[in-house]
């Protein structure tokens, strides 16, 4: 892959600003909704449950209405890169494994995933030998065992591999 | 006086064997989590707090569990120092300014210096704030005796109000932030009438969305997601302390008193309003810059240009916790968790505390003292320790502060869906880091949102549901006013702007 592409603008700030602002007046929405569903007066005992969270809608409404036109009125010359081809494919090397290490922890438990996590996270992004990312991601995962097992005795999620060796 | 009286007590509560060891314990962890990128102040301690569920339930435990998390915060606020001066990386927002001058004089070989200067500063300004702590609040709680639910609600309007008008970021942003927080704390079970709002039928939503797997996300996962976007390399200089340097820094160091003065004002009004650490620490490196006689030198590498950010850094920091213990409104993000911690153990803050909770407000305040000590003598003898942490390659320690999030996350209820929300509240923090979203009033929000809806609620009733309770006399009525002039600062800036281009 060449410097020159890497460089490129994946996402531009205009694009990002109307995704979030657009993200928020969903929100915004939701909770307009649901407050009015539930009542936004006033009733025999004092303010209904709408009341107060309808104001917080409307704001986060009328706020990101006025968020997008001001990406709007972004002359196309200042619409400078949110983020670079490059950057992007580095936050979604991150993100996405790690959407997958929480889906595994639920099937296989946490120090297990972690394991697995740490190790191919090594050995692609540091380029590190297999038994190097082997001995740290391993190691690490006996230390956070020891720390909240045994130290806290705060227990978290184990799968199968704990029960065979029998540390459940 | 009493203030004496009671912090001699204080002291007494705080010097146990136990608390002295979670003291320096929490020391340690904190410049840990202040040096590592991922791990700041406020979601170190949102990771920790689970674990100090069942300290706390025992006699006097509450005293020992914020003890051991405040030391995480001064830690954390010294460890920010190292970062930046020796690799030119702030570990935290706040300590930006200090890698202005910090790290040109690490780059001359004077590392040493800059460290000691530094960590110096910063115990100077903690304690200059902790004085101020002692005197200060007992006032402040013994007037907030007499607020009502109007007066209440006044004071969290004026904090987030101030949010508005003082940060950087564009005004209609801070706006949308701060109102998704609290829409974040109003899901789950209307406390009043027990109807479910905001759920829409989900069961994970009955309890709420929890403030700390929203600053573990947006803090810690979305400052990981910057960091690999940056592509880190850590290139850094060596840096060694001894006894020598130190004491040579130390005699250097008077010279500044001036400097240190005017920012241990700048930081502690800072740290009271919610403006926090960070503008403080600019706030006062350009006013160092516009009255020091080297004014013109500063970005060369001046001590004096270290001295300045992060003695007001270190009194913001620790001025914040005045209006948390006081008031129970926090300064800082940081204090905002340490805050909901003090909920989650069962005291309710505010002025309530100075009277019911002698033991475990006067402890903690004894603690600072003894807290920042500690930081001190920690931090002078173990950069070198610290140092070869951040020598970590980012390949590793990316993976496993993804992990240790996770875990934090997860301990919180025992739920994995938290960390399904860890995950996307990271997305967020990193979207909304990135496009000038404040998070610090988001965070506020969460953890204040129920109180702050609570109060009105009950103001409103008192009043029938008419809205000048909230100006029916002079105290609610001034609060709100200036509440009022400070969320139209904006607008009143730009029009004013407008008239002078006339």
């Amino acid at each position: 892959m060449s410097e020159g592409q890497d460089g490129r603008a994946a996402i531009r700030v205009r694009s990002a600003e109307l995704g979030v602002a657009a993200f928020f007046l969903i929100i915004g929405a939701l909770v307009v909704y649901d407050s009015v569903r539930l009542g936004i007066g006033w009733a025999d005992d004092g303010p209904r449950p709408g009341y107060f969270p309808f104001y917080l809608g409307a704001i986060i409404c009328v706020s990101s209405l006025i968020n997008v036109v001001r990406a709007l009125l972004v002359p196309a010359a200042k619409n400078k890169t949110f983020v670079e081809v490059g950057q992007l494919r580095m936050v979604l090397m991150m993100l996405v494994p790690t959407a997958v290490y929480v889906a595994a922890v639920t099937w296989i438990g946490i120090y297990v995933s972690s394991t697995i996590f740490i190790g191919l996270f090594m050995r692609w992004l540091g380029k590190y030998a297999w038994w190097k990312a082997a001995v740290v991601s391993i190691g690490v995962s006996v230390v956070f065992f020891v720390i909240f097992e045994i130290w806290f005795k705060v227990p978290l999620p184990k799968g199968p591999v704990e029960g065979w060796l029998g540390l459940d | 006086m009493d203030e004496i009286q009671s912090l001699i007590h204080g002291f007494g509560v705080a010097m146990t064997l136990m608390n002295l060891v979670l003291m320096f314990t929490g020391v340690v962890l904190g410049v840990i989590i202040g040096v590592l990128p991922g791990l700041g102040g406020a979601n170190g301690v949102a990771i920790l707090l689970p674990l100090t569920f069942g300290m706390a339930q025992q006699p006097g435990g509450a005293t020992s569990a914020i003890i051991l998390l405040s030391c995480i915060y001064w830690g954390a606020l010294f460890g920010g120092a190292i970062t930046s001066i020796l690799f030119n990386i702030p570990g935290e927002p706040w300590s930006v300014a200090t890698t202005f001058d910090g790290y040109p004089l690490a780059q001359k070989g004077r590392a040493g210096a800059a460290l000691t200067a530094a960590f110096t500063s910063s115990f100077v300004g903690a304690l200059i704030a902790v004085i101020m702590i002692t005197f200060l609040s007992p006032v402040v709680a013994n007037f907030a005796l007499a607020f009502g639910p109007p007066e209440f609600f006044a004071v969290y309007f004026l904090t987030f109000c101030a949010f508005v008008g003082t940060s950087k970021e564009p005004a209609f942003k801070t706006l949308a932030a701060m109102m998704l927080g609290f829409s974040l704390a109003a899901v789950g079970t209307d406390p009043v009438t027990g109807a479910l709002r905001l759920t829409f039928g989900s069961t994970h939503l009955l309890t709420g969305f929890d403030f700390l797997v929203a600053v573990i996300g947006l803090f810690g996962i979305g400052e990981i997601l910057l960091t690999l976007e940056e592509g880190l390399e850590f290139r850094g200089t060596k840096a060694k302390i001894d006894l020598n340097v130190v004491l040579q820094t130390w005699k250097e160091l008077p010279r500044y008193w001036l400097t240190s003065v005017r920012s241990s004002v700048v930081g502690c009004f800072m740290g009271i309003v919610p403006g926090g650490a960070t503008p403080a620490s600019f706030m006062s490196y350009g006013v160092a810059r516009r009255f020091s006689k080297d004014g013109e030198k500063f970005g060369t590498g001046m001590v004096e240009g270290v001295v300045a950010p992060e003695t007001a850094a270190h009194a913001a920091g620790t001025a914040a916790l005045l209006p948390m213990i006081t008031l129970g409104v926090p300064g800082s993000p940081t204090a905002a968790v340490l805050l909901g911690g003090l909920m989650i153990w069962g005291l309710q803050p505010g002025p309530l505390l100075f009277i019911e909770q002698k033991d475990f407000v006067w402890g903690l305040i004894a603690s600072m003292y003894l807290g920042n000590i500690a930081g001190l003598i920690v931090v002078l003898t173990c950069v070198p320790l610290f140092a070869a942490i951040l020598r970590v390659p980012f390949a590793v320690i990316a993976p496993v502060i993804m992990v240790i999030c996770a875990i934090g996350a997860y301990t919180v209820h025992n739920a994995i869906f938290d960390v399904w929300m860890m995950v996307v509240f990271g997305a967020l923090g990193y979207l909304f880091k990135k496009l000038q979203y404040p998070l610090a009033p988001l965070v506020l929000a969460i953890v204040l949102g129920d109180a702050a809806e609570a109060a009105f609620r009950q103001a409103l009733l008192g009043s029938q549901g008419d809205l000048t309770i909230f100006f029916s006399n002079g105290l609610v009525g001034t609060l709100t006013a200036v509440g009022l002039a400070l969320l139209f600062w904006p607008l009143i800036s730009w029009l004013l702007a407008r008239v002078r281009e006339r």
